[in-house]
Order: C-alpha cells, then structure tokens, then sequence
C-alpha cells in the first residue's frame, strides 16, 4: 500500500515534467550548451596567445644566435637597446643577461612594464636554458650547427602511445582522451546535481506555498511524499539521460556517414596495423584520419560500458544524496526566495568543492586527494566518474569502486533519512525563518 | 455508535502545549463543530485525528478501534483551512490524483469524479488548469477531492470562505446529505451563524483545553441568562418603568422597538412576570424568552485571554 502511493506520486511527478513542453527544449539544448561550453573553453585556452616582443641585452654575445623568434615570442637584439629605451622601442619587458660562467647558477634578469604571464614567462625560461645548452654542445662539441638543428628536429620523431597493462593483453590507452572523458563525465554530474537539486528544491517549495501540502499529507505519509517526487524527479532525469545517449548514437552513426571512404580506408590500414602490434612503424594516412582512429581506440579504451554503468550509478546515488537535502530546505523555507539562497549555501559548497577537487584529481588520478574524495559520499559522484574514464581495475582498483558505491549508498540512505524528519516538520511550518540550527532541532527532536 | 473517541490527547511543541487533554466523542453520523480561536490548538488537533501528528499522550479511537493511521486515514476525508491544489495540472487529473492517494483504483477514481462532476455542474472544467480556476470554482474542486473516496469522517476547515451564497448553499446541502447518508462532519469555523445552522453538537477549544461540550441548544440553554422579551399593546413610559422597577421578579434592561427585555430574577419564574403586567392590565401580544447566541458565548468565553496565540514557538 505504502510503495503503491509512493509510485502514484512518483508518476505523478514524472508525468507533468515530461509532458511539458520544456523537457524537450532543454534536453536538446543541454547537450549544445555542454558542447558550446567545452569548446569555448578550449577555444580561450588555445587562441588567447599574445605576441610579446623582448629585448635583450646581452654580455655574452651568443644568444642571438640560438634565440629564434616566433609567433609567441620575438626577440629584439638591435645595439643600443637598455632598460631605459626598451618600451619606446615597442619591447614588452626587457631581459639582462650578465656573462655567464660555466659552473655556476647566475642570476639574470627581466624588467617589464606589463606582466607576461606565467605561461609566457615559464616559455623564456625554457628558451634562454635551451640557448645556453646549445651554445655549450656547440662549443664543446664538434657537432656544426647544421648538425645540431638536424638532431633537434630529428628528436621529435619518437611518439609516446601508452598502454594500460591490466589485462591479459595490453590495451591501448590515451591519457588525454580518458583526461576528457572524466572532464566530461564530472562536469555532467556536476551540472545535473544541481539541475535536478534545485527542481526538486522547487517542487517542495511549490507544494508548501500551494499548501497543497497539508492536503496531500492527510492521505500519506510525508516520507512518501518526499520520496515520490524524489524518485519522480531523478526518473525524469534518467530519460533525459537515456535520450542523450540516442542523440549521440544517432549523432556518431550520422557522423560516420559523412566520413570519406579514402578516410575510412585509411582508418581501417591503422586499426590493422595496430592490430598486428607495429604500431610504431607509423603508416603515414592523413590528420584526419588518425584524429578520428584516436577518437575511437580512446573511446574503447575507456571500456564505453563500465564508465556509462557507473555514470548511471554515481548520477543516481548523487542525486539522492543530494537532492535529499535540497528537498530539506525546500520544506523548511517560506514563500521568500531569498531564504532558499541563504540556506543552500552548505548544500551547493560541497558540490562546488568537489567540482575543483574533481579538476585536480583528474591531473593525478592516483594521488591521495584523488582516492580519497572519490570515496567520501559528499565528493565521490562527481570524483570518481572523473577517474573511472582512466581504467578499472587499473587506476581505480575495485576495492576502491566498492568502497566508494558502498559509502555512497550509506551516505544517502542517511541523508534522506535526515531530510525526512527535517521534510516533515518543514512543510507544515509557516511563518517562521528557518535556520540550519532549527532544521538540526527538526532532525533530531524526539 | 461513536465513529471517533478522543481521551485526554495531548500534543506539546518546544516551549508550549498545542492540545492539553482534550476528551470528546463523536457519535455517527452528527455535525460536530469544533470552535475556538486562532491558536486554540484546533489545527493541531484535527492533525492527530488525521494521523499528520502522532500524540504525545493520550488516545484516539476510531470506530471502537485504536487509530491506525495507515489504514484509518483513507477513511477520512479532510480540508485544511491553508488549502491548496497544483496550479499547473489539469482539474480531472488532479481529482483523480487526489482519489487514488486515497486508496481508490483508476477507474472507481474516474467513476465518482464524473458523478460529482455533473452534480455540481463542473464537466466543463475537467481539462481546464487549477490556475484558470477563481477562487470560489478552487472551493468546489477542493470540496470535491475531499469527499470523493467516500470517508466515514469528514473534517472540513472554514468550508465557506470565499464561496458565494450559491455555492454555500450547494455544499452545505451536501454536508447534510453526507450526514444522512452516515458520514460524521467535523465543521471547524469562526462562524458561528453557520455553527449554529448546521452543527448538532460542539465542543471550544481555548488555549489548547477544552472548555465547552454540548450540543447546541444545551449549550444555549447552559448559558442563558434568563432574558426575555416582552411586546406591550402600549409602549411603557418613564414612570411606568418606575414602578416595574419596583417588582422584584424582574429587573427592566433594556427597551427596543417597544418591547421591553426584562430579566428575571434569581428564584422567580417566567409565570411572576406575567402575572404583574396582567395585574398591571397591560396588554401582552409576546413573550419570548432570549437566549444568547452562539457568538456571545464564544466571546464572554474567550474575551480576556490573549486572542492569537503564535503558533508552535520553537
């Protein structure tokens, strides 16, 4: 009888969600605004190099010759320049350079009127060493300068592809597509976790202020009222999540339509050779073709149906845990908006935290901090689906998976166990401002 | 029979008692009214008669078996005062929402909501939103949801704000013919006219205690204060008043539209008043003895005790 009205309100809540004309406009959009997100910010990231032209003053009389400048950096060597003139000359900052000795670290400097820039100072740097390692294997050395281009541009032959050694055979893996994948995959959690939160939130807060509330709860139980749109609202996003897929299915298989036969071929020359272990005799197909080859082996390195299980499971086991809480301040706050705001401050801190946590454990998705926080429940979702794109059982050991999906269940088992003697006091309670410190009575009286 | 028993009930928040030992019994079929100001502790009461609150003391019986509220909810039908539907569903969706939380399958759900539909002349509406609703079309909608499941106890909170006389008079012909046909209505309101018309019996609740049982005239005649009104062929003057004023059955306290109120006094009867105007030879054309209304009483009851209570101070 109970689970039966829990399914009626869960239908309920599903049913005028689905229908309404917005589902569909923001499943569609969402994935163009995730799209439009991450290609911006890989936009910004790859085209907001300035050009910085410095001026050097050198003692040593060598470096003009091992200094080359290029789109990012130009070097201006012209006699009489100082740390006077070196702006009126159109130079960002100005770089001194004392004779060096051999043997000793020396200190040199760089004057500047604007900042460069860490990237761009980190760039200098490299650059002004490299001089300094040329000039010495020049000196030192009987190899011609001639000879010496040829090796550095020779040295750039060897490319690194790395395999995940866990099973039985080794798998090809691609660091920086598992890397996007996981930053995908966090973001996604990250964005639905507030999106379905925040509806939930909402929804209690419609039925409050409706009071439709008291109504309802004169038939059931206020648990079940909860946990029906609870249950509702995470269904609601599962179907969008199911539909996403269906679009990139469709999507890809549209996309493989267009791919040009004498592209596809050469696909198929790559996944034969890589097939027969020569991977390194690189078989020379065009940047199109080997863009696309990496984009699959990537993909089937990241073991597609692992990662989509535990995307499911985390987003799931998230949106309880979370929405659970959101449904809490939902109960407790009146018609003012602006308490809502107030009090879900340490609800959305964490999951802002985890988002950040998330960025760094994706640069060492074996550190501390990364298996740590993919464990503790407050974290884990957004976390651990970042990570698990790396390999299971290789980066993330299965004991580290079970541990994680066992502390999430706990940890939202006991939040919607609390959200519940919060919901049930809140959503007859007008009038009064609520605080944390009245919704911890409300918990944990009687 | 007693559809529903109350002993000594008892609710407490933080720092005040809501309800404190509240008793009653509700025979089947009657119109109880349950009255008292605001903050009087009624909402908390009707929450533990519809399981919303557990008591923290005390019993409720519903018919002769402990309350369970599980199961004993879905036989009850209940309209808070702060009522409310979903603004964006669709009225015979939302009727039938409501019924199905109530225990009744899909098809009983749209079998009963269509009967009272056309009862009340609102099949237009079925497909129309809450939203598109006035205010008084919401009333009927909720009356409606209310009783749709055919609860043995109907607990209905201010039933007639907002409604014209029409529609009032549609639902309260309603709650009597609920009442015939054996349902038992709690009736909980500041008016006390309508108390007066409808209810068989009441109870006041001030300051979460009981302080009044009875049926209506009961409670009338409890607090009478032997007035009567007397209508003269000859309207009395100044002088005659004197010397009414010297019988000592009756004290003259007040004059309207000729007639005079008089008050009896303690150990005499209706029967010594009469005899002196007869003896006076003044001609009686009326005698009617006036008992208090519904509202004095509740005024004289609860005037001197702080009206509002906040309630449930944490």
């Amino acid at each position: 009888m109970s689970n039966n009205k829990i399914w009626l309100i869960t239908r309920r809540e599903y049913l005028t969600r689905v229908r309404n004309r917005t589902f569909l406009l923001s499943t569609f959009l969402f994935p163009l605004v995730i799209i439009l997100f991450i290609a911006g910010s890989v936009m910004i990231a790859t085209q907001t190099h300035t050009h910085h032209k410095i001026a050097v003053v050198d003692a040593n009389g060598y470096f003009k010759d091992y200094l080359r400048s290029d789109s990012s950096l130009s070097f201006d060597f012209s006699p009489g320049i100082d740390t006077l003139n070196y702006a009126d000359r159109g130079n960002t900052a100005v770089l001194i350079i004392p004779p060096l000795p051999e043997d000793n670290v020396t200190i040199y400097r760089l004057k500047f009127k604007k900042q460069l820039g860490p990237a761009a100072k980190d760039d200098l740097e490299n650059r002004v060493n490299n001089a300094i390692t040329d000039h010495l294997i020049y000196e030192k050395t009987s190899v011609s300068r001639i000879q010496l281009d040829t090796l550095r541009s020779r040295s750039k032959i060897a490319a690194l592809r790395t395999f995940d050694d866990n099973d039985k055979k080794a798998r090809a893996s691609n660091q920086n597509a598992a890397g996007a994948i996981g930053y995908v995959c966090a973001i996604l959690i990250y964005m639905l976790t507030f999106i379905y939160g925040a509806m939930v939130m909402r929804g209690v807060m419609e039925e409050k202020t409706n009071r439709i509330a008291e109504v309802v709860v004169s038939s059931v139980k206020p648990f079940q009222l909860m946990m029906g749109k609870i249950t509702g609202i995470g269904a609601v996003g599962l179907t969008q999540f199911l539909l996403w897929i269906v679009l990139l299915v469709g999507l890809s298989f549209l996309a493989q339509a267009f791919i040009p036969p004498s592209v596809g071929k050469e696909i198929m020359q790559l996944q034969q050779a890589n097939a027969m272990g020569n991977a390194g005799n690189a078989i020379k197909v065009s940047e199109g073709a080997n863009r696309i080859y990496e984009f699959q082996s990537a993909m089937s390195a990241a073991n597609l149906g692992l990662t989509i299980f535990c995307f499911l499971f985390y987003f799931i086991g998230g949106y309880l845990f979370y929405s659970a809480l959101f449904a809490a301040i939902g109960s407790a706050v009146n018609e003012d908006p602006q308490e809502a705001q107030s009090l879900m401050m340490p609800v959305t801190l964490p999951i802002v935290f985890s988002f950040f946590v998330a960025t760094v454990a994706l640069q060492d998705p074996t550190g501390p901090l990364a298996v740590w926080a993919s464990i503790i429940p407050f974290s884990s979702p957004i976390v651990m689906t970042g990570r698990i794109p790396f390999g299971v059982p290789g980066t993330v050991p299965w004991w580290q998976l079970g541990l994680s999906m066992v502390s999430l269940v706990a940890g939202f088992l006991v939040t919607v166990w609390l959200a519940g003697k919060i919901y049930r006091t809140g959503i007859l309670m007008y009038g009064k401002k609520p605080t944390w410190k009245t919704m911890w009575k409300w918990a944990f009286h009687k | 029979m007693n559809i529903l028993e109350v002993k000594d009930l008892q609710k407490t928040f933080a720092t005040q008692i809501a309800v404190d030992k509240i008793s009653f019994q509700l025979e089947k079929g009657s119109i109880f009214g349950l009255l008292g100001p605001n903050g009087a502790g009624k909402t908390t009461l009707i929450r533990m008669i519809t399981g919303i609150f557990y008591p923290d003391a005390g019993e409720i019986l519903f018919e002769g078996k402990p309350f369970d509220p599980m199961n004993d909810i879905l036989r009850i039908g209940y309209m808070p005062e702060e009522r409310g539907l979903y603004k964006k569903m669709k009225i015979g969706e939302q009727a039938l929402y409501l019924a199905q939380l109530k225990g009744l399958s899909r098809s009983e759900a749209l079998q009963r909501a269509k009967e009272w539909f056309v009862k009340f002349e609102m099949q237009s509406w079925w497909n129309k939103k809450v939203e598109d609703l006035s205010k008084g079309m919401g009333q009927k909608l909720q009356f409606v949801t209310t009783v749709m499941h055919e609860p043995r106890l109907i607990i209905l909170d201010e039933p007639f704000s907002g409604l014209d006389p029409v529609n009032s008079n549609l639902i309260k012909d309603e709650i009597y013919s609920l009442a015939r046909k054996g349902a038992t209505i709690v009736f909980s309101t500041h008016r006390m006219e309508q108390v007066e018309e409808i209810c068989d019996h009441i109870i006041l609740v001030n300051r979460g205690q009981k302080i009044l049982d009875g049926t209506v005239g009961g409670v009338k005649q409890q607090f009478k204060e032997n007035l009567f009104r007397i209508g003269l062929e000859r309207p009395l003057t100044g002088e005659d008043l004197k010397t009414a004023d010297a019988s000592d059955a009756f004290t003259v306290v007040g004059r309207a539209d000729g007639q005079l109120v008089v008050k009896i006094a303690e150990g005499h009867r209706p029967n010594d008043v009469l005899s002196w105007f007869i003896r006076k030879g003044e001609g009686i054309t009326s005698f009617v003895e006036i008992l208090p209304s519904l509202n004095d009483i509740f005024i004289r009851l609860v005037e001197g005790t702080p009206l509002a209570r906040q309630f449930q101070r944490l």
